[in-house]
Parts: structure tokens; C-alpha cells; sequence
């Protein structure tokens, strides 16, 4: 089998925040067209170690390549171009609170693309219809959406730089059973179309259980287990299974 | 003491670094000049009104003050020239980088320390843009225009004021005040004043700035970073007031 160079590598990440000592050795890779789901209970350092993956913090030790570069040490504006391949989704969207939706969506076209007004709006309405939005939710403010167009416009708007890796923070965090199952289905509709690989942070056992592929479980700075996820979810290793009963109550 | 001098050794630090940054991204894509635009607008017209009315009253009781007290000299003479280098060196660009800076920086705590906590900066970062140039070099670059600008109304206004003030209460002669003001005050005299409101512009949207990005807590955060905004901004002006003046000196005197 031919071996595929993976879009992140991580290697003995450590990233520590005064004395609080997060991350302790984490190591893993993710491939084009997989979905990772990394797992873990509150305070774990799930989004700590996805904001590592997306430059946004650097970690205080350990090997870091995504897209093949090594981001460990490099400067804001050199992880700039590095980042438009990826698309970060984040927990509570962080729309643009005073832009309205068309002008969330639009917000990277308008910045790293030359496209002119007829063009944009074609791939705002474009992405919006993705992401199961009609062109009715233009003109609303942010503070006009439900928790859960919150989430499917930050998609949107993360899918504007046609990612070639999306990153997921709690995706399904605050949202009702139903618009849960709407954002784990759309994860799904994406991976066979627009972005096929993705890192997804959560610790709601249903969504991994629908999108990933592999499944890591974080615990006390460690990845207690990394594996396919039918081999992950079943809980043999103890840890796992006490965290997996704990999420599951 | 000791998390307080390393608070404050990190404040200075972090003013210092966003300082560098700002230095290296000051060339701006043609498109982000509307941002320059858009903030003098914000800055300059929301705070003309604030700096005249300050200007004119400070103008007049420094001018109201100094007659009395001059008089008792024999000196009232030179109160015009006493009240216009005193507003054209150290209140007009002083009083002016104070009030309107602690209402502009305030404003960007505001604003950026609300994106902060609600993770639209890091929004920006992973859309791939430059925050600093998106975010503060507009800011920074409307504060080097607007600050200048509104001292030299503040300054004329201020002198303005002195003037009416001796007329109506002293009944001086309008044109021999004007007489002795111009003949002791030199373009000199005008020209380190803006001078130095070009480093309070600086100094404050970059301290308004900073407070803003490192803003964490969420909105009890807010409301602190926002608060010290003012007090450091105050401080600022008046301490750099201080160097600044004494660089001048050595410099152009």
C-alpha cells in the first residue's frame, strides 16, 4: 500500500498555560479523506490542541507539520497562507457580530480573492445552500440566528477558502438533539464533497460515532487511546471506557 | 509584588512587541485605506466637539488667571504670549491627546477586547488575514492625522478664547495683544506642539490597541481592560509629555 504523506503530524506536542500542564505528549497524524475525532471531557484540552493544529497558539514543545511545513516556530504572517487551506469552525461560530451573514460568508472572498460583487454573492448563496441556509438569511445579523444557523453560517464562512482540511471545535456543543443531527449529517455530506478531511473536537459520543473515522480519547494530557473508532468506542481499555460511560451519562 | 511588577513588565513588553508589529506592517494593501478613512472619520469627527470645548475653556481661565496674577507684576502685557506658547507646547496637544484619547482608546479597548473574548480575532487569524494590519495599523495611522489636526484647532480656539476673555473682562486692546503674542511666539513654538501630538496618537491607539487583544476574563475582563485604558492613556500622555518635551528641547532649542 502506498504511503500517503499526511496533512498533520504531530509529534510529543506539549503546550503547558502558567502551571497548568495541558497537553503531555500528544502525538498522532491525519491523512487526506480521513476524519479524526478527538475526544476528551471538559478542560481536557481538546480546542488547545486544535488551535495548536491551526498556528493559533504554538506549542512549548514537540514537532508540529501540517500541509508538510513545520508551523512550530513560524511568525503570524508566515502561517497566513498556511491557514486559508484550512477552515476552522468554532464553537460559538464567532461570526463577525457586526457584519451580516452575506458579509460573514463573504469576508474571504472579499480579502484574498479579486471576484467582483456578482460573483461573490453566487458563492455566498453557494455556500449557504451547503450548508442548508437559503438566500433569505443574507441580510440577518449574527444576533438574528438560532445557535444552530449560527454554526452551519460559520461553516459556510469557513468553507469560503475552499479548505482543503476543516477543523471542527464542539460542533455540536449547545445545540438541541435535532440541529445536532443536522450539523453531524451535514459534517457527512461534506466529507463526500466539498472537504474531505477534517479534525473534529467534541465530546459528544454520537457525533463521533456518525463521522469519524478514528476516534483519539484525550485524558490528562494523553491520548488514552487512538484508533478506528468501532475499536475506540467499544472501550477496551478501561480509561476510555470509564470516560466513555462518564460522557455517555 | 512580585505578579505585580510581572504584570507590568509584560504590559510594557507587549506595548513594546505590538509596537514592532505595527512598524513592520505599516504598508497597507490599497484596499485597506478606506479603513484608514473610515477611522479618522470616527476619530476626528466624534471628537472635534470634546477638544474645542476643552480648548476654548482652558484657553480661557489659563489667560483669566494669568491677567490677575501677571497684573500684580505689572506684566499683563505679556499674557498673550504667555497663554499661546502655553497652549501651542504643552495644553493644546497635552489637554487634546488626554481627552480624546482616553475617549478613542477606550473605544478600541472596546471594540477589539469584545472581539477577543468572543473569538472573532482568532477568526480572523484562521481566515488567513493580518489582524494587526486589518485591526490596528488603520487605527494607528487615522490617530497620526487626526491628533495633529484636532491640536491645531484646540490651539487656535484656545487662543481664541484667551483673546475674548481679556477683551471682555480685562478690556485689552485686541490688536496690541495680538501685536505682543506674535512678536514673542516663533513657528518653533508651533511646530513642537504637533509634533508631539503625533506621538500621543501613536502612543495612545497603540496602548488603546493592545489592551484591546490581551483582553481576557470575558466581559468583566472587558470592563477592566477598558478602564485601565483611560488610566494608562492618561499617564501615558502625561509621562511621555515629559521625555518628549525634553528631547525637543535638546534638539530644537
Amino acid at each position: 500500500m502506498a504511503m500517503v504523506d499526511p496533512i498533520v503530524e504531530a509529534v510529543d506536542l506539549n503546550k503547558s498555560f502558567d502551571a497548568n500542564h495541558v497537553l503531555r505528549g500528544v502525538s498522532f497524524t491525519l491523512v487526506k479523506g480521513e476524519t479524526l475525532v478527538v475526544m476528551g471531557g471538559s478542560g481536557s484540552g481538546k480546542t488547545v490542541l486544535l488551535r495548536l493544529v491551526a498556528g493559533l497558539i504554538p506549542p512549548d514543545a514537540g514537532l508540529l507539520r501540517v500541509f508538510g511545513r513545520a508551523i512550530e516556530r513560524l511568525s503570524e504572517e508566515e502561517l497566513l497562507p498556511i491557514r486559508r487551506r484550512m477552515g476552522y469552525v468554532f464553537q460559538g461560530a464567532a461570526l463577525f457580530d457586526s457584519l451580516s451573514v452575506r458579509e460573514n460568508v463573504a469576508y474571504p472572498l472579499r480579502e484574498h480573492t479579486s471576484l467582483g460583487e456578482a460573483e461573490i454573492e453566487e458563492r455566498v448563496i453557494g455556500n449557504l445552500s451547503v450548508v442548508g441556509l437559503s438566500s433569505d438569511v443574507l441580510d440577518l445579523l449574527p444576533s438574528e440566528l438560532s445557535g444552530g444557523m449560527r454554526k452551519r453560517v460559520g461553516i459556510a464562512r469557513a468553507l469560503s477558502v475552499e479548505p482543503e482540511m476543516l477543523l471542527f471545535d464542539e460542533p455540536t456543543a449547545g445545540l438541541d438533539p435535532t440541529n445536532s443531527k443536522l450539523v453531524a449529517d451535514l459534517m457527512l455530506d461534506l466529507r463526500g464533497g466539498v472537504c474531505d478531511t477534517a479534525m473534529v473536537v467534541t465530546h459528544d459520543i454520537e457525533l463521533a460515532r456518525t463521522v469519524a473515522d478514528r476516534v483519539a480519547v484525550l485524558i490528562e494530557g494523553r491520548f488514552a487511546a487512538l484508533g478506528s473508532a468501532e475499536r475506540v468506542l467499544s472501550g477496551d481499555d478501561p480509561a476510555v471506557r470509564a470516560f466513555l460511560a462518564g460522557a455517555a451519562k | 509584588m512580585e505578579a505585580y511588577l510581572r504584570r507590568t513588565a509584560m504590559w510594557y513588553g507587549g506595548v513594546g512587541l505590538l509596537t514592532g508589529q505595527v512598524v513592520r506592517s505599516l504598508a497597507l494593501p490599497p484596499k485597506y485605506l478606506r479603513l484608514v478613512i473610515h477611522e479618522i472619520e470616527i476619530m476626528g469627527v466624534q471628537s472635534l466637539g470634546v477638544a474645542l470645548i476643552a480648548a476654548i475653556f482652558t484657553g480661557m481661565v489659563f489667560t483669566i488667571q494669568s491677567a490677575v496674577n501677571m497684573a500684580r507684576f505689572g506684566a499683563e502685557t505679556y499674557v498673550g504670549p504667555l497663554t499661546a506658547l502655553a497652549i501651542l507646547r504643552e495644553l493644546g496637544p497635552v489637554l487634546t491627546a488626554i481627552l480624546v484619547g482616553g475617549k478613542v482608546a477606550s473605544g478600541i479597548t472596546a471594540e477589539l477586547g469584545s472581539m477577543k473574548v468572543t473569538e472573532q480575532i482568532d477568526a480572523l487569524r484562521t481566515l488567513g488575514v493580518n489582524y494587526i494590519k486589518r485591526l490596528v495599523v488603520p487605527r494607528v495611522l487615522a490617530a497620526l492625522i487626526v491628533f495633529p489636526l484636532l491640536t491645531v484647532l484646540a490651539d487656535a480656539i484656545g487662543i481664541l478664547g484667551g483673546m475674548a476673555i481679556m477683551f471682555l473682562e480685562r478690556g485689552a486692546d485686541m490688536y496690541a495683544y495680538w501685536n505682543v503674542t506674535t512678536y514673542w511666539v516663533v513657528p518653533k513654538d508651533f511646530v513642537t506642539g504637533i509634533g508631539k501630538s503625533v506621538f500621543f496618537g501613536a502612543i495612545v491607539t497603540l496602548i488603546g490597541c493592545y489592551n484591546g487583544l490581551s483582553t481576557e476574563g470575558g466581559t468583566e475582563g472587558l470592563g477592566r481592560a477598558t478602564t485601565a485604558t483611560v488610566v494608562h492613556v492618561t499617564m501615558g500622555v502625561i509621562v511621555c509629555d515629559f521625555f518628549i518635551t525634553k528631547l525637543f528641547l535638546t534638539l530644537f532649542y
